[in-house]
């Protein structure tokens, strides 16, 4: 799903700067002055719920059956970046936007800087729902702010370390449990014929998952200005730890989801992913031969004995700016998000993995996956989500951002230029980005 | 043969060069204009083929077996569960590209004819300031067009509705070009006076007349309606909300974006898309007669 998303970028991007100049103003700063009351409306309400996820409409039929006076009717459209966004924003700037829209956590600050969200803080109900979501999930949807909340976590996608354990016994091979170590086995992999792991260049998530767990910050938002730093200590580190492996023709850089991809897996080209939650899937559909011969391991740490875990993906349900039903639909985006019956059919039908700490012992994530030999690998990704950095804060344009690395990541993956070099650039074009999108940047 | 006796004779010799060169000359160039044409071929049928030998394997056999030739035959069994999933909304999708792109095709043909014929026809003023603005039209993309017509649907709430495709997809403005120019050279002034003569009216003699000496154009610019409302995609992207009202470019795009979640929906993407191009063969089969004989009688004249 990822790898149209560049196509798909510019014309966001385009889009978000003719939508905010539509807008008369940013707005970054005010929060949640003009919030509308949290009240329950009179007479019953139908509320329309845009989300992309597959079956969902199954999901909200359980909604609808038990609650007569607030009816859900759901929309649908491609993944969020490529195109669901494009249709909020157009919503939004036309007045017409549905009261409820799925949105990743990485594109929320952009809905956000263009006022296009309803703060849920107004309501009492999220604001002490907070205590059922894993820390840093909600970190997520305040945006880090102290008194907003812009959307109820979803799922989440806490990464580890997929492998074929298989071939890594076979090979004498130990699995990494620190970056040094993975490094180590990497070469050894390449000795047998392999590639550890594959670099992800067109999908940034991956490496900010990584510069996440080193527990770097790219963004940061005091209330009144953003402060941009993809070249931090962190983010210079890890650059330089897969610049490394880059160099020495250590790992693959396929596009992933796509044809080569899968065949480099489902042959043992590639013995291992870095990779979230929901990667589990990728990997048994797009390797259907593998079956049975992959583990999970926790992510490798950079200090040994370390318990750090990125993130990779995860989404939000927010309200959108004009809805009149603000308290039913907070109350619906909880159900959705928070109750058993809802979370259970979300897992089964889509995959989807829940921002709640009571959903990570949702009975279907507790058995072994027999695609991986029949470990109860959903025990990794639980654990790995309570290690996740909460205050990691995504900036207001990353579809520019993600673009930007990108194109950098693919030149120095054919050899011009480095990963460093990349998010250098970046991070210039992400301030004069934001610059010229008004939104007040410290220096 | 006989290429090699008569160049042996002495009397031939001047001739015979010429001649032979001349031969070898053409069946070069006919291998050549072969080949490239072979090529061409090549290039446009293997993705189809591809895409029906995908079709008809299942997920498994996608990636592990040769690309362009068949593993166990399981068309049938796609095309089944293609047609359940989520409740058979995919021939829904198929429908409404039906619907989109024959209504859509004709009421813009029909509308371009009578504003090329007009233009074409008639004198009045403005007449060219208004077709230049018509060409102007040619020249601006749908694409650019989108945002601006969600605003101006967004009005009038209509928005996610079947009224948000088909309204911009009878708008053709190179269709009005095409029979502009079409009826000058097609249909003589005479004509139409001989029919004033006889007491027809203007719309009359219009339908019963010019219409039939403009088919040829006419077929062409409800093909070439026909096939960018089928493919039109940035269109419905913006306007629709409802799965119910998608058309099957943009119904397929989006299961495509939601394969790493659902990955059975590779084998629908690939077996719908395989489907979805089976009505384009035929609206162009059936249609390809008329307008060969339409091109062949406009270039007897």
């Amino acid at each position: 799903m990822q790898h149209n998303k560049r196509a798909v970028a510019t014309g966001v991007a385009l889009l978000s700067a003719i939508a905010l100049a539509g807008c008369s103003a940013g707005g970054t700063t005010d929060s949640g002055t003009d919030a509308a009351a949290c009240a329950p409306s009179e007479g019953d309400v139908t509320l329309e719920f845009t989300s992309w996820i597959p079956g969902i409409e199954d999901v909200v039929d359980m909604w609808n059956e038990e609650n007569s006076d607030i009816q859900v009717a759901v929309q649908t459209g491609p993944n969020g970046n490529s195109g669901t966004y494009k249709s909020f924003f157009s919503q939004l700037e036309a007045g017409n936007a549905p009261d409820l829209g799925q949105i990743e956590y990485d594109a929320l600050s952009s809905f956000r800087v263009q006022d296009g969200l309803e703060n849920l803080a107004a309501c009492e109900e999220v604001v002490a729902a907070e205590a059922d979501f894993i820390p840093w999930t909600w970190g997520q949807v305040t945006l880090g702010t102290s008194d907003g909340v812009f959307g109820i976590p979803q799922d989440s996608g806490p990464m580890a370390l997929f492998y074929r354990s298989d071939l890594f016994e076979q090979n004498g091979i130990e699995v990494p449990t620190t970056w040094e170590e993975f490094k180590e086995a990497a070469v050894k992999v390449r000795e047998a014929g392999g590639y550890i792991t594959n670099f992800s260049t067109g999908d940034i998530n991956q490496f900010a998952g990584f510069v996440w767990q080193a527990n770097g910050d790219w963004f940061t938002n005091d209330g009144d200005a953003w402060t941009v730093d993809l070249t931090g200590d962190a983010s210079t580190q890890v650059a330089d730890y897969w610049q490394e492996l880059l160099d020495e023709d250590l790992v693959s850089t396929y596009p992933a989801w796509t044809e080569e991809w899968n065949n480099a897996y489902n042959s043992g080209a590639v013995w291992g992913w870095n990779s979230a939650v929901w990667g589990a899937n990728s990997i048994s559909s797009g390797a259907p031969d593998t079956a049975g011969k992959w583990s999970v391991a926790p992510a490798p740490q950079w200090e040994a004995g370390g318990q750090s875990s990125g993130n990779w993906g995860g989404s939000s349900i927010a309200v959108f700016k004009g809805t009149d039903h603000l308290y039913e639909a907070t109350k619906f985006a909880l159900w959705l998000n928070t109750s058993e019956e809802a979370l259970t059919a979300l897992n089964t039908s889509a995959n989807i993995y829940p921002a709640t700490t009571e959903g990570l012992s949702l009975p279907s994530l507790q058995e072994g996956v027999e695609f991986y030999g029949g470990q109860k690998i959903y025990d990794v990704f639980a654990e790995a989500a309570e290690q996740v950095n909460p205050d990691f804060v995504w900036g207001p344009t990353m579809t520019q951002t993600y673009a930007d690395v990108s194109d950098g990541f693919q030149r120095a993956v054919t050899g011009q230029g480095t990963l460093l070099e990349a998010l250098e650039k970046a991070q210039a074009s992400t301030i004069s980005t934001l610059e010229a999108q008004g939104i007040p940047v410290a220096e | 043969m006989s290429m090699l006796t008569r160049t042996r004779g002495a009397t031939a010799d001047d001739l015979a060069p010429a001649r032979s060169r001349g031969a070898r000359e053409s069946i070069f160039s006919r291998g050549a204009a072969l080949l490239v044409m072979g090529v061409f071929t090549l290039y446009f049928v293997v993705p189809i083929w591809w895409l029906f030998i995908a079709s008809t394997k299942d997920r498994g056999d996608l990636l592990t077996t040769p690309a362009l030739w068949f593993a166990e035959w399981n068309f049938f069994t796609n095309v089944g569960d293609l047609i359940s999933y989520g409740d058979g909304i995919y021939f829904r999708w198929l429908l409404n590209s039906i619907g989109y792109a024959v209504v859509g095709a004709l009421l813009a043909t029909v509308f371009a004819a009578m504003c090329g014929y007009a233009l074409a026809k008639y004198r009045f003023p403005g007449r060219e300031l208004f077709f230049n603005v018509v060409l102007g039209g040619v020249l601006v993309p749908a694409t650019a067009l989108a945002l601006p017509l969600f605003l101006l649907f967004s009005q009038v709430n209509l928005t996610n509705t079947y009224w948000a495709v088909l309204l911009p997809s009878i708008v053709s403005p190179f269709g009005v070009y095409l029979s502009r120019i079409y009826a000058a050279s097609s249909v003589p002034d005479e004509l139409i006076e001989a029919g004033r003569i006889d007491g027809a009216g203007e719309v009359r003699t219009f339908f019963t007349v010019s219409v039939r000496l403009m088919t040829p154009a006419l077929v062409t610019v409800f093909l070439f309606q026909f096939v960018s409302i089928w493919n039109n995609f940035f269109l419905p992207l913006i306007m629709l909300r409802s799965a119910e009202l998608f058309p099957i470019t943009y119904g397929l795009y989006s299961w495509n974006t939601q394969l790493n979640q659902i990955p059975e929906l590779r084998t629908y993407v690939l077996t719908g898309s395989f489907l979805s191009i089976v009505p384009l063969i035929v609206a162009f089969l059936l249609l390809q007669r008329f307008w060969r004989n339409g091109l062949g009688s406009g270039s007897v004249k």
